[in-house]
Order: C-alpha cells, then structure tokens, then sequence
C-alpha cells in the first residue's frame, strides 16, 4: 500500500498504481478526500439531523392535506373554496389534492437523499473483484460433466431421435402463425366504398343536424359539412361510416373555375370533396374563402378547390376525391353515386376496380 | 260609385288600373318578402352621417361609390361593399379591423377607431347600398335562451377546425389566421358567421339558423366561464406550446434534480 500522489494517506486500502515498468501513463489516484461540514462540526451534523427530519415531517404534512382536501375540497360535493360543482371547485380540489400528494412523495425522497449526502458515510472506497477465470480444477470438472451428459443422453449415438427432435422444434413455431389466420376478414372492397354508394340517391344532410340542404341554400363562398342523410344513429357500424363518408360542399363562382371535369360533377359551382385527408386522413376542412385553398391541418396539405381540389401544397399525393351531385325535384342536393375515387390515404390496390 | 260607373270607360282609367296595380303588387312585396336585411331602422339622416363618413375614412381603398377597387395589376386594393349589408360593417369597423391600420394578408382586431354612433351610420349608408345582412336581433343574442351542448356540437363540426376546439384560433396559410375567440362579444361573433368576413366562410342562415348561431354563442361563452379547471392551459395550443413547456421548464427541473443528486454535500 502506498501513499496518494499528493503524499495524503489513502484511506479504506484506496492506493495509486505504480506506473508500468518504462513509461506508461500514470494511474492519477483519487483526490484528496474533503471532510463535509457534518463530520467536522457537531452543530452542522445536528442542523443536518434536523433537516432531514423536518423533510420527513414535511412529507407527512402532505399526506395530512392530501387526505383532508379529498374530503373537504371535492370537485363535486363539498368543498370549503368555492360553490359546489362548479369548475372553480375542481380546480380547487384538483390543485390542493395534487399539492398535498406532491409534496409528500417530492420530501420523503429529498429527506433520504439529503440524509445519504450529508450523513452517511462518504469516504471513497474500492473493493476489488475476483478473478474472472475460474480455477483450473473447477474448468475441469465443468468439462467432465458435459461430456459424461453427452455420453449419457447418446445424442450421437441415437440419430433417429434427434431428427424427431429436430422436427418437433421446427414444427412449434407454426402453432404461433395459426391463429393469424382468423385475425378477422381482409377489407374486401370496404376501403373502395363509402355510405353513399351503398345508398345511391341520398340527400345531403348538414352534419350537426342531420337536416338535407337545399341548392339554394348553399350561399356563395360558404362551407357545409354534410353527411349522408341516411346515416342515423341507428346505422350499423356508425362510426366507421361517418368517418368514411364525411365530405363538405363549397360554392365557388363557376367564372373561377379551373378544371371543367370537376365542375361537371357538382351543380351551378356547388362542389361536393370528401372531407378525409389523402395524405393520412386527417379531416381537411380548413377553407380559406377568398383563395378557395382547402388546409388539411396535420400536415398543412392545400387544395385548390378551384381546380378539382388539386394538391398545391404538403404532403399528400392525391386530390380530394369529389362527390358528383345532382339536384332533385323538391331542390335538394343527391349524391347519385360514390366518390369518384377511394377516399382517405392511398394503399395497395388502390386502382384496382372491386 | 255612381261617379266611378261613369268614368269606366275614360281613355285615363286603363292607365289608372294598371297603376293601382303596380302600387299593390309592390307593397305587398315590400310587405310580405323574406326580411333577411333591416332589422334597424336607420334614418336617412344616419345614411347621410354615414356616407360622409365613408368618403373621408374608406373611400381610399372602396373607391367612392363603395365599388371597391383595383388596382393596375388587378390586384383588389378594397372590395366592392355593395350587398354586404350592416352586419360586415358592425363586424368590421365595430371590431376595430376596419379601418386598416396598414395593407397586409389579414385585418387584425384592434380599439375601435369609430364611435359606436359613427359605426351605426357607416352601417346605415352601406346597407343603402343594397340588400344584406343586417345587425342581428337582441333575441339571438340572448345567451340565456342557448343551449351550449348542441352549440358545443356544432362548433366542433364547422368552428373548430380553423378556430381551435377551445376558440383559442389557430394559423392558416401566408400569414393568415383564425383569430382567438375570447373576449369577442356575441353580436361579431354573429356577424362574422352571418358574413364570413375575409378568408372566413360564410355561414349564413341557410347554412346555421339564427337558433344555431345562439348556440354556438352561448357554447363560446360557457367556454369563457368555465375557464381551465385543469390548471395552466398553455393557450390551448394543443402540443405546440405543451412540448415547448415540457421541453423547457420541465426538462430543466429534472435537470437540476440530477445535479442535486450527483454533487457532493459541503
């Protein structure tokens, strides 16, 4: 055992490594080990004493005030900060409740690691570890015994078995592919399809109400969001549908208009999109009336609604498929048909006619 | 009668028929035609007040007889104002956004710069100028007769997009946005549906019914009321501002926890 480079004794067996013979880099040892406050001074071990303690009570504070606020500041019943039931009383309660809870976990691990640094010993030590290498009697006895197991066992001896064996492994795996196989029906042709094609001939119908729109409600440069008006609560799969067949119709002057064949497929400027974003189908809805821009508002895709809602910008790679619409006898807005394309984002076969 | 008997078959009485005729097809019209404009009553006093109003403080941009106008590279320096009724006029001047403080993608809210009388006037000379909508009735205002649930539904379908799901507004293209909807008294909040002013769509009562637009008034107020129970909002945001908190604030208080941690005790 020698001494620190600094000539201060090592302490708990710590010790420098000689440099190797002819040169090397020296092992730089530890520094020197620096007494805290608390093992110097009686007071400061006392002070450190206290705080720790105080930390913990602190923590129990907490837990007192959690426990009284879940009774006494509740976000419903009672509560002695403000009305009951009101939203003043949940954040109320919210906030008390949270503090209480807060507080009592925070301390208790801020008393224990303040406990640790300040108390506990500290003084650098290093404990050696054994050598890696087992003993040469051990290495061979460990030998021995996997060569009496394949002695024993006559893997090489019994190759009628092994091949059996080696089957039985192989085949196991595929008792884990079986079940893929009822993970339900593929999509079919659902991803081609929407509600309006199902039900060829339906009124539009405002979203939020479900009320059928007139042509000659559809002011210029307004926006509605429509639905299938046979699409009820009662409709199987709701959800699903709704979130197909969503579309929104925007009445722009024909004099704007920039794609004939798009025009064609809606009535007097009144133009029918689906609502779902070709990109990754988020809800493209954001219109600008005055640029006829359409935003989608995940990843900022624009479409000129004036030109068959063209991508003009973002990342989608498809326009807006369109809703072709006619007006019937009593002048409501039909859609005849489906979408002129799949909607929502792109997949496999999307081309392909089903 | 005698005297009208007797007087059937003058030359003038043809003329006279046809006349009266007129006079009753027009009233009755008058009378009996949808009212969406003219819900006040503006004098013609107030149309006068308003369009010398108009000439010193519009006219730059709307041209003189409100027709807007354009300029030699056909960009639009102010649109026409015909048609638009007293309802943009309210919104616009009564918000503050017109007159425009200075030529950009979008007019922000800022003090009002007419009086509330001078934007009656303004109102009152523009809805001369042909039919729109007018400045709503007190009735749709009224929020206690709203119901927040269905404005609530209704603000998610065809508000929320632009406006954000809390009103908190949100960016559109080129320096456009959707403004927050705090603090926007009911009677813009219905004009700028009724109008759809600048790159707003038009909402019209075709589109929501004047019960709706309550509706939706009311939903935006009991948003306002009912505030962030939650605690700090970051601005409804969404995850802009919440990574921005988290990345920040939060990241530095784990930071100099793990200091805390790791230096020795003195």
């Amino acid at each position: 055992m020698s001494n620190n480079h600094d000539g201060s004794t090592a302490a708990r067996g710590v010790t420098t490594v000689a440099p190797k013979e002819g040169g090397g880099f020296p092992n730089p040892g530890l520094p020197p080990h620096v007494h805290r406050q608390a093992d110097l001074h009686k007071s400061a071990e006392k002070r450190a004493e206290r705080v720790v303690a105080g930390m913990f009570l602190l923590s129990v504070i907490g837990t007192i005030v959690f426990i009284a606020a879940y009774f006494l500041v509740t976000p419903t019943g009672r509560n002695i900060f403000a009305e009951e039931g009101t939203p003043s009383a949940l954040w109320w309660s919210n906030l008390i409740t949270g503090l209480g809870l807060a507080v009592a976990v925070f301390f208790i691990g801020a008393a224990a690691v303040h406990w640790a640094k300040t108390l506990m010993p500290d003084e650098e030590m290093v404990e050696e570890r054994h050598d890696i290498r087992s003993s040469e009697e051990t290495r061979e006895v460990a030998v021995g015994i996997i060569n009496d197991g394949l002695e024993e066992s006559g893997i090489t001896r019994r190759p009628v078995i092994v091949t059996a064996m080696v089957a039985a492994l192989a085949a196991l795996p595929i008792a884990v592919l079986a079940p893929l196989s009822t993970l339900g029906p593929l999509p079919g042709n659902k991803l081609h399809h929407t509600f309006w094609g199902h039900n060829p001939g339906q009124r539009l119908a405002r979203d939020h109400d479900g009320t059928p729109i007139k042509l000659s409600d559809v002011a210029m440069n307004s926006i509605f969001h429509v639905m299938p008006e046979g699409l009820t609560h009662d409709t199987p799969h709701r959800m699903e549908e709704r979130a197909k067949a969503a579309a929104v119709i925007v009445r722009i002057d024909p004099k704007l208009a920039k794609n004939e064949e798009s025009m064609a497929m809606g009535v007097e400027g009144v133009l029918a999109f689906s609502k779902i974003c070709t990109h990754v189908g988020c809800p493209v809805a954001l219109y600008e009336q005055q640029t006829h821009h359409m935003l989608c508002p995940c990843h900022q895709s624009t479409f000129d609604v004036t030109d068959g809602a063209k991508v003009i910008f973002g990342p989608a790679h498809r326009p807006l498929p369109q809703l072709p619409i006619e007006v019937d006898d009593e002048g409501y807005l039909v859609a005849p048909g489906d979408f002129t394309e799949p909607i929502g984002p792109s997949f496999w076969n999307i081309h392909k006619d089903k | 009668m005698k005297a009208l008997a007797a007087r059937r078959h003058h030359p003038m009485a043809l003329l006279v028929i046809l006349l009266l005729a007129l006079v009753a097809t027009g009233g009755l019209y008058a009378a009996l035609s949808p009212q969406t404009a003219q819900a006040e009553a503006y004098s013609e006093d107030d149309v006068e007040a308003g369009e010398a109003l108009f000439l010193a403080n519009c006219a730059t941009c709307h041209g003189r007889d409100a027709e807007g106008l354009v300029d030699s590279g056909g960009t639009t320096i102010g649109p026409s104002l015909i048609g638009v009724g007293a309802a943009a006029v309210d919104f616009q001047v009564g918000s503050g956004r017109m007159p425009m403080q200075s030529s950009g993608p979008q007019a922000a809210r800022k003090e009002p710069q007419m009086t509330e009388e001078q934007t009656r006037q303004l109102a009152a000379y523009v809805a001369s100028l042909g039919p729109g909508p007018a400045v709503p009735d007190e009735e749709w205002l009224d929020t206690s007769k709203g119901n927040a649930t269905k404005g609530g539904e209704i603000f998610r379908v065809n508000c929320a997009m632009c406006h954000n799901a809390a009103g908190a507004g949100g960016a559109l293209t080129r320096g456009k946005y959707a403004p927050a909807l705090d603090g926007v008294s009911a009677k813009h909040v219905y004009e700028a549906m009724d109008t759809g002013p600048q790159n707003m769509p038009v909402f019209n009562e075709t589109n929501l019914s004047p019960e709706d637009k309550r509706d939706v008034i009311t939903y935006l107020e009991e948003l306002e009321k009912t505030g962030s129970p939650g605690g700090i909002s970051l601005g409804s945001l969404g995850p802009v501002t919440e990574g921005l908190y988290a990345w920040t604030i939060i990241l530095s208080l784990l930071l100099g926890t793990a200091v805390w941690l790791g230096a020795k005790a003195k």
